[in-house]
């Protein structure tokens, strides 16, 4: 399952020759950068999930930390992250240093893992160590989907952002066992997994500069500067997709309302975003192909259905292990439609020279919608209950559905 | 000439993680040290011996360590708790629920890395409480579950937030940790958090209800008279984030304890005039009136408690 993805596309995918095919192999081939991308993105998916699996067992265990201690900071990386996005998708796009940006995120989220180590006990600096991570998160995905765009034939940009996020899904699928393996040579030693994590991330930094390129021959291309800034459509898309985020119940509340369901022993929790990921890793090329060939919005809009119909599963009568495969493979569902489809989308929308922007900016107001959610859901659940909560989410979806429909078709695929 | 680079980079890289990682092996304790002594729940000081990890009691200045190997744990009247993380590969939590001589009599899997752990002073009630993390957006985010074990008819409350409180902690962001339990075996105190505010609640696990006492109390320990709480009381201060302190139930005043050190620990009553903690990978006592010093009773070591050598149900016990 692992090495199926770069098998299908091209046979081959020695990092360090994909970049040269960028230019071009274009036609029925998915484009080396895109899957020098995607190798780099499932590099420092491993990495990172590699730290996520043990960093809550090292900060109680070996560091003796109370991570309630934490707590204070939430708000404040959510803004941060949000502005450090807007920022790196503006930087990026001024003298086109889109892979000069998004290399700074890869860097700052590498150097975050030893940074971890060397913090020791000081809870001031673990904090620093993994705000670092985030704000090289923040910085390098907006730039990094304006290289997926660039990279890529117009008519098949669903395919390629749906072959970036399928190799982005192997990565984060494949750093929990990788982190287990280490724990399994050397028992306890939290440490180790850190330094692995730290080699594997500095190695895919490494592929990024090697591999990855950015464009530069259309810079000089004199061409009319035609800002998104006053394109509705890009407007309506980001009106949309903050307007979906809304009534989008996050990952995490969505495994707590299954777990709640099936009565599951709290300690399966940590699998069930595998179910997840395990969906969209298959289904995220197919979707980007149907994409292409029928219409993103509607690929788009399609997958906010299987959204609504977790929503009635989490609420409605069924239940055992026909309801956990079910939620789970329709929330994978809902990721390979929507995730790289809503950057496909807006992608032809945005001039080469400030797509970077345009997508921090899309990026940022999906992410806001979310955030609000995450807070609207919580706050339904608490005073009332998880159907209300539910049911209150699953009528904003259609809702906001419909307007999107309205909002896109329109403006977008007009 | 790149790929060649890149290559070379990624043996390189290769190298010392393998490195590293053969290094670490070599350095973990290859096997449990045998028991030095038949391990039952005999009086003396008992503790998590942080050198092995393994529970141990120290009596008459001498150590022994019993192959039990623990986070935390917790002993009274007979039953012992013990917070269990096993790493070999991918981890593995519990609680596991010992009898007098120290065998494993139940195991309940856990949610995340353990924190506290207490048995009731009767021996039936077994109480947990652990981190998890990953309930939100947005956020590091990390709560508290705590779980109660009843030893005797096996009844389980998987989570403490799900009892019935009034309207003023019924929350989502409601958080429990750090349960003590009262000599009927059935009433409990501890700390209950929802908006930033921690309150100390007194809980009844058969009616499954809790109801707020007071505010600023984390970790209580109720002492053997059941009179006073001996807690960690938030500061605010980033350095020196808890002072102890003991609450006189009746008067419900405070008196802040002479330990000038922050401690992040739930407090033991050796008796009713002396509380114990770990602090800096030691074990202190102090007098729970707010006189004196901190007392360093034993190095190397966590979760202390003290059983009466009356407790020595088997002849196997003495030494």
């Amino acid at each position: 399952m692992m090495a199926r993805y770069p098998g299908r596309f091209g046979g081959h995918v020695y990092i360090a020759e994909v970049g040269r095919e960028a230019s071009v192999r274009r036609g029925g081939r998915v484009a080396g950068n895109v899957l020098a991308l995607g190798t780099v993105s499932l590099i420092t998916d491993v990495s990172a999930e590699m730290v996520t699996a043990v960093l809550p067992l090292y900060l109680v265990l070996a560091v003796g930390l109370s991570p309630l201690q934490f707590g204070v900071l939430d708000g404040l990386y959510f803004g941060v992250t949000a502005l450090v996005r807007l920022g790196g998708g503006w930087l990026a796009d001024r003298g086109r240093r889109r892979k000069l940006v998004a290399g700074i995120g890869y860097a700052l989220s590498a150097l975050a893992k030893p940074a971890l180590l060397l913090a020791g006990g000081s809870a001031a600096g673990l904090g620093a160590a993994v705000a670092a991570d985030r704000v090289g998160k923040g910085l390098r995905s907006a730039p990094r989907d304006a290289l997926i765009a660039a990279s890529g034939r117009p008519e098949s940009l669903g395919r390629a952002f749906g072959v970036h996020r399928a190799m982005d899904a192997v990565g984060a699928f494949c750093g929990p066992l990788v982190a287990f393996a280490v724990l399994w040579a050397a028992p306890g030693a939290y440490d180790a997994v850190f330094v692995v994590s730290g080699c594997v991330a500095v190695f895919g930094v490494l592929v990024f500069a090697a591999a990855v390129r950015d464009r530069r021959e259309e810079a000089v291309r004199p061409r009319a500067r035609a800002s998104w800034r006053s394109d509705r459509r890009v407007w309506a898309a980001c009106a949309c997709a903050a307007l979906l985020g809304l009534v989008t119940i996050s990952d995490a509340f969505v495994y707590l309302m299954l777990q709640e369901r099936l009565g599951l022993a709290a300690h399966w929790f940590p699998l069930l975003p595998l179910g997840t990921a395990g969906a969209f890793l298959l289904l995220a090329v197919p979707f980007g192909r149907l994409a292409d060939r029928r219409g993103r919005v509607g690929v788009f809009l399609g997958g906010h259905l299987a959204l609504l119909a977790v929503y009635a599963l989490l609420a409605g009568p069924v239940s055992g292990t026909a309801l956990l495969v079910a939620v789970l493979a329709l929330h994978g569902v809902f990721y390979a439609a929507t995730d790289g489809v809503l950057m496909a989308l807006a992608g032809p929308l945005l001039a080469e020279e400030s797509r970077a922007g345009g997508l921090a900016v899309l990026q940022t107001a999906q992410a806001l919608g979310r955030f609000a959610s995450s807070v609207l859901v919580g706050l339904l659940w608490t005073v009332w209950s998880r159907e209300a909560a539910l049911w209150a989410a699953a009528g904003g979806l259609v809702v906001a559905v419909a307007v999107s429909a309205a909002l896109l078709t329109r403006r977008v695929t007009a | 000439m790149r790929n060649l680079a890149l290559i070379v980079a990624g043996v390189l890289l290769a190298a010392v993680a393998a490195g590293y990682v053969l290094v670490r092996r070599g350095a973990v304790d290859p096997a449990p040290p045998r028991p030095s002594a038949p391990t039952t729940l005999s009086g003396g000081l008992w503790h998590v011996d942080e050198r092995t990890g393994r529970v141990a009691v120290e009596r008459g200045g001498g150590r022994t360590v019993t192959g039990v190997a623990c986070e935390r744990f917790a002993a009274a009247a007979g039953t012992a708790v013990c917070l269990r993380v096993e790493n070999h590969g991918m981890p593995r939590l519990d609680a596991v629920i010992l009898d007098r001589g120290l065998r494993e009599v139940r195991r309940v899997p856990l949610a995340g890395p353990p924190s506290r752990a207490r048995v009731s002073p009767g021996g039936r009630m077994a109480a947990w409480t652990v981190f998890v993390s990953g309930h939100d957006y947005a956020s590091i985010d990390f709560s508290t579950r705590t779980s109660i074990l009843d030893t005797r008819t096996g009844a389980y409350l998987p989570d403490l937030e799900k009892l019935n409180y009034p309207r003023e902690l019924r929350a989502r962001d409601l958080n429990v940790w750090g349960v003590t339990f009262a000599a009927d075996e059935n009433r409990f105190y501890a700390t209950a958090a929802t908006g930033g505010r921690t309150h100390l609640i007194e809980g009844d696990v058969a009616r499954r209800t809790a109801r707020p006492l007071r505010s600023n109390v984390e970790c209580p320990s109720l002492s053997p008279d059941g009179r006073r709480i001996a807690f960690k009381k938030a500061t605010g201060h980033v350095d020196r984030p808890w002072r102890v302190h003991v609450l006189d139930l009746r008067t419900m005043r405070e008196t802040p304890l002479a330990e000038p050190e922050s401690v992040d620990d739930q407090l033991a009553w050796l008796d009713d005039r002396t509380v114990a903690y770990e602090r800096a990978g030691s074990v202190w006592s102090l007098p729970a009136d707010g006189s004196g010093t901190p007392r360093r009773l034993i190095g190397g070591a966590s979760s202390p408690q003290v059983l009466p050598p009356a407790e020595a149900g088997s002849p196997a016990g003495g030494g």
